[in-house]
């Protein structure tokens, strides 16, 4: 039987049992690309979102309240460029910029994760830089209250509470860079779109194709959501506490002070 | 008995609003030292530039003949010595009670976990919060937060500390279980600075009071001077209005 002479299902079948490997393959790429610059791009994000919330001590000397200033205007030039261009263009002036202007060819991963990464980060910052600012500044002072500089009292206390009030961001970045991969195929990145290319253009059977391979979108995506979600309420821990019993508070207030097990949260 | 602070001719404005002028008083080792006086008569703002949450104007804060703000001491090794306790609690809402309380010792005061934790049971069970140590701020009550909130001042062994109105944000009956808690300490010599509005309670616990208006000290005196025997006409009649009110 030759392609022609298929139904609508038997090609998707076809294509799914010949090209597994291609998209497997494409599949992995695209989850490799997608997670790894979700995650750099977060640490840009709080690297950067960080930096913007600084607010320089009264007693600082100028040239330093200067210097946070000079840095923040940087910062703000990198985000305001990035959210504000097409990433298709970023990654066609990076790419091919590199190897015109520098001789540097920079290979289709390190392109690929440089791109989206700095593209993450750019957004990221700014959802870091709200979720610093949205948490109550009765925490701030709390902290400051016992003496916590600034450094303790956004490890301890501010960003553990800014994270989970962008977890549901986190996610959001990390299901349109799946999707989102799909414009590196301009660079030559062979990820799950780029093999939909190959495939249709092999077989001619562009709607099969795109089917499978928005199904394929949709499981990465779908799981991806329920994950995150997953994530979120493990963060907030349990619903109810357990009233600590005189056993307890016998073997916590010892001299040892042995770890309960998961009783503690440092 | 020494001195511990010296509130040494301190003045506040905010923009060309005048929030508190030339404000000047000691607190020695042992005070209960209360604050009262209207609304927006600038109590708080006294307490947030002793904490240096707030940076005066002009004149100083003095810990010890100390002047702080200077750089004598930084402004943390200052507050790890000079609790506070606010209004609206504070407590850290990604920590459990325990840990609100260990956090401080253990990256301020550089405590092993186990002296950390051996403290803070101590001031929990002085609260009556021992049985709490697994519980969440957000899944207690506000008299109970606010227990759990001078536990943590008290783990870190201050020299004084500050409390801002710390029961006007709990219902009615969750005042008294506070009240009782800082009563206790009162009579165990803890030196505090605690601006309120509940009167019966100034009278009972202070061995002074100053009582401001307009962001100046109008008159200050011990519990008796100032509850029977007031001389100004504007202490007078803010006294006046609370037995109205009670
Ligand atoms: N950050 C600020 N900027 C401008 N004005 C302020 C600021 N903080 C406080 N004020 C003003 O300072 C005055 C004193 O406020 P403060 O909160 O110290 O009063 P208070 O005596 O504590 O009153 P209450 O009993 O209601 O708590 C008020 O008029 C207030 O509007
Ligand atoms: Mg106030």
């Amino acid at each position: 039987m030759t392609i022609a002479d298929m139904s609508f299902i038997q090609r998707m079948i076809y294509i799914v049992q010949t090209y597994s490997g291609s998209l497997l393959k494409g599949t992995g790429v695209t989850m490799a690309i997608a997670i790894i610059c979700t995650a750099l791009g977060c640490l840009i994000g709080f690297g950067v979102g960080i930096v913007q919330t600084i607010e320089p001590k009264r007693s600082a000397s100028p040239i330093s309240k200067f210097l946070i200033k000079f840095v923040k205007v940087i910062l703000s030039i990198y985000v305001e460029f990035f959210r504000g261009t097409p990433m298709m263009l970023q990654a066609a002036f990076i790419y091919y910029g590199a190897s015109q202007l520098f001789g540097i060819n920079m290979g289709m991963w390190k392109a690929a994760i440089l791109i989206v990464s700095i593209n993450t980060g750019a957004y990221m910052a700014e959802t870091v830089r709200g979720g610093i600012l949205s948490v109550d500044i009765g925490q701030t002072e709390g902290a400051k209250a016992i003496g916590m500089n600034h450094f303790q009292t956004m490890t301890s206390v501010i960003l553990p509470q800014a994270l989970r009030l962008i977890m549901p961001q986190i996610g959001n970045n990390l299901i349109i860079n799946i999707k989102d991969t799909c414009v590196l195929s301009i660079i030559g990145t062979v990820e799950l779109f780029f093999t939909f290319k190959s495939i249709s253009g092999a077989l001619y059977t562009y709607f099969e194709a795109a089917t499978v391979t928005l199904i394929i979108y949709f499981i990465l995506t779908f799981t991806c959501s329920r994950i995150m979600r997953y994530l979120e309420t493990r963060m907030d821990g349990p619903a109810n506490f357990d009233l600590a019993t005189t056993d307890t508070l016998a073997y916590t207030s010892g001299l040892n002070s042995a770890h309960v097990p998961g009783r503690e949260r440092l | 008995m020494g001195e511990i602070l010296n509130i040494n001719h301190l003045s506040k404005t905010f923009g060309t609003n005048v929030v508190l002028t030339d404000i000047d008083f000691n607190v020695n080792t042992g005070d209960v030292t209360t604050i009262i006086g209207a609304s927006g008569s600038g109590k708080s703002t006294l307490l947030r530039c002793i904490n240096l949450l707030e940076t005066p104007t002009s004149g100083d804060v003095i810990f010890h003949g100390i002047k702080v703000a200077d750089g004598g001491m930084s402004e943390e090794d200052y507050r790890a010595k000079v609790g506070m306790v606010f209004q609206s609690f504070n407590l850290f809402n990604n920590h459990t009670v325990l840990s609100n309380c260990m956090l401080g010792q253990i990256r301020v005061l550089k405590k092993s976990k186990a002296e950390a934790k051996e403290q803070a049971m101590k001031y929990l069970e002085k609260v009556g919060m021992a049985p709490y140590i697994n519980a969440k701020p957000a899944q207690l009550s506000g008299g109970q937060k606010q227990r759990v909130a001078i536990a943590r001042a008290l783990a870190m062994d201050p020299e004084i500390l500050l409390f801002d109105e710390p029961t006007s944000a709990l219902d009615p009956e969750m005042v008294g279980e506070v009240l009782e808690v800082m009563k206790k300490l009162a009579h165990e010599g803890m030196t505090m600075l605690v601006v309120t509005h509940e009167m019966s309670f100034a009278r009972d616990i202070s061995s002074h009071v100053v009582f401001m208006a307009d962001g100046k000290i109008e008159e200050e005196g011990s519990s008796s001077d100032i509850f029977s025997n007031p001389k100004s006409p504007r202490t007078k009649e803010f006294l006046t209005r609370f037995r109205e009110d009670n």
